[in-house]
């Protein structure tokens, strides 16, 4: 009685420095499922990272020039190092990256849903970098006043590279759009392919959403995925028309009394259909992973070896 | 696409270098052992695309016309590269991939050091910059020939197959030819054969010490440098060049 008595009043405490905007830090005390809810969140976007490397790095050995190959190279770099960051931040919460990435190799832990796409074309790499970094940074920068230390400060760093790489693929496009008309198909089709799985980034709309009024709660999410997905397609289809591209919803129409654009019914049933495995590259992107993480057990090993040897060479001379 | 100039097909040779170095190591992006290692391969693959944009720029310069440095990444085919088939092997594992990269690095710094007292300007200036990258590469490459020879009994016996495999290819990076002759009587181009002892000091102490040994002498295969190249290098260019090649005359 005393024990629940004694949680009871954790939790009102921590809930009110949530309230007060505090800062919660690794060591400080906090409600289990605030620290399972956060794993999750962080372990999500981490693992979105490193798949994420997977439909860009298919084109850096293909980038059309030298300079886009290097800016490729560099992206898809951050990306990887974001997923370290993240990693961190996740371990922080006392689970292991080994941990993370077999719950990831498990499908118990998920990925963004919009990796399971394919990047047929070089436009594709300039629709990824605008529209899915620009959605990453909508959301993230309301991460930024996330309740959990560690992983609002891994973000405030990663947008700041987030926005590299959105200007980055929407040069791209703008390139495309500026250049012959087989490129400015190339770009309008990237486009309507990318348009709709960037909107379902945001997740089910609020009143659907599993995990969202706990989360919004302990100000792990700030705002709601129906509120940043509004901010995302206002300013996608400013970016899209100031370039001549054509955003793929007939529904697509300026609001004057909301001062936003509403847009037509997302396809759900696409939505959960890839989120539960069947994207066109579902499984590619899984194997992908496990392949390179099972071929590279051997070098792990290797290193675990060598610095086991290193360290017992002091022991064995006193 | 036929360079005449000889301070010309030198610059091109050393971006040729570049860049193919280069490639094979972006191939490792999301499929390195950890995820440290993706960005460390990366890393290393932009500073030699990065090294090979700065010979092609240059190469262009001295060409004039039309030329960019994309006209040598993307319009040659393979009898107009000419880099070392050490570059252009296939990836292999992670041990083939660390054990080029350790035998290239130890040649590529003690030449970025000549290369800095070259009598071309914008040469010594690119190779400036290159050195401090190739210093650091040395670094990197040699901890690794270290925990993979003096790991686990599987990694020291990935190394040294992969050192017996690439060994034969390590003696076209001393070769003097009749365009490097001309060069170095300038004091424009690096005498490659005077690396040679310094190379295989650096390549003997760190195997040792790795428990590795140094493969038999078993001749040698090159051929790089007059476009003769293994029939992996074709394949590569198919990949990288595919924009170019299906899409030509456009910016991109």
């Amino acid at each position: 009685m005393k024990d629940r008595m004694s949680l009871v009043g954790n939790e009102q405490k921590f809930q009110s420095r949530v309230d007060a905007e505090e800062k919660v830090e690794p060591k400080d005390w906090m409600p289990e499922k605030y620290r399972q809810n956060l794993i999750r969140q962080i372990s999500q976007h981490a693992h979105s990272e490193v798949i994420g490397e997977q439909p860009e790095g298919n084109w850096i050995s293909r980038a059309p020039t030298l300079e886009r190959k290097a800016i490729l190279m560099a992206k898809v770099q951050d990306e990887a190092g974001h997923g370290l960051y993240l990693y961190a931040a996740a371990e922080t919460l006392g689970i292991t990256r080994d941990e993370l990435i077999d719950r990831l190799h498990t499908g118990a832990s998920k990925y963004a849903s919009i990796f399971n796409y394919p990047s047929l074309t070089w436009a594709d790499i300039g629709a990824i970098g605008w529209l899915v970094d620009s959605a990453a940074i909508v959301n993230q920068v309301s991460l930024q006043n996330t309740s959990y230390g560690p992983y609002a400060r891994a973000m405030v760093k990663i947008c700041k590279e987030e926005s590299f790489h959105q200007r980055q693929g929407y040069n791209i496009m703008m390139t495309l759009m500026q250049g012959a008309e087989l490129q400015r198909e190339m770009a309008q089709d990237a486009l309507n392919r990318w348009w709709w799985p960037s909107l379902m980034m945001f997740g089910p709309h609020d009143a659907e959403s599993a995990h969202s009024a706990q989360s919004m709660k302990w100000k792990i999410k700030r705002r709601s995925n129906d509120e940043l997905r509004q901010q995302f397609v206002d300013q996608a289809v400013q970016q899209a028309q100031a370039i001549g591209l054509a955003v793929p919803d007939p529904d697509l129409v300026w609001n004057e009394q909301r001062e936003h654009y509403d847009f037509g019914a997302i396809d759900w049933e696409e939505f959960q259909r890839v989120v539960s495995g069947n994207g066109p590259c579902n499984r590619q992107r899984l194997a992908h992973h496990v392949s390179a993480h099972k071929e590279g057990a051997w070098v792990r090993e290797a290193m675990a070896a060598y610095e086991a040897k290193r360290r017992a060479v002091p022991a064995e001379v006193a | 696409m036929k360079l005449h100039d000889p301070l010309t097909r030198y610059v091109v040779r050393l971006g040729d270098d570049a860049l193919i170095m280069g490639h094979r190591l972006s191939e490792w992006m999301s499929r390195a052992p950890f995820l440290e290692e993706d960005i460390a391969l990366s890393n290393v693959a932009l500073d030699f695309v990065g090294r090979a944009r700065l010979f092609y720029q240059y190469a262009a310069d001295l060409m004039g016309g039309e030329v960019t440095e994309n006209t040598f990444a993307y319009q040659r085919d393979v009898r107009d590269f000419t880099n070392l088939l050490l570059c252009e092997l296939p990836r292999g594992d992670f041990a083939f991939t660390l054990c080029r990269q350790f035998l290239y690095d130890a040649y590529s710094l003690p030449f970025t050091q000549a290369l800095c007292k070259s009598a071309d300007s914008q040469l010594a200036a690119i190779a400036a910059k290159a050195e401090k990258e190739s210093r650091y590469h040395l670094r990197r490459s040699r901890d690794w020939m270290l925990r993979l020879g003096d790991g686990t009994a599987e990694s020291h016996e990935r190394c040294q197959d992969a050192l017996d495999q690439l060994w034969i290819y390590t003696d076209e990076m001393f070769e003097c030819d009749a365009l490097l002759d001309g060069l170095i009587a300038a004091g424009i181009a690096v005498n490659t054969e005077g690396l040679r002892s310094e190379w295989l000091d650096t390549v003997t102490e760190t195997l040792h010490a790795a428990t590795l040994v140094i493969p038999e002498a078993q001749g040698n295969v090159t051929g790089g440098r007059e476009g003769i190249h293994t029939d992996d290098l074709g394949f590569l260019l198919a990949e990288m060049q595919f924009m170019q090649r299906a899409y030509p005359g456009l910016q991109w």
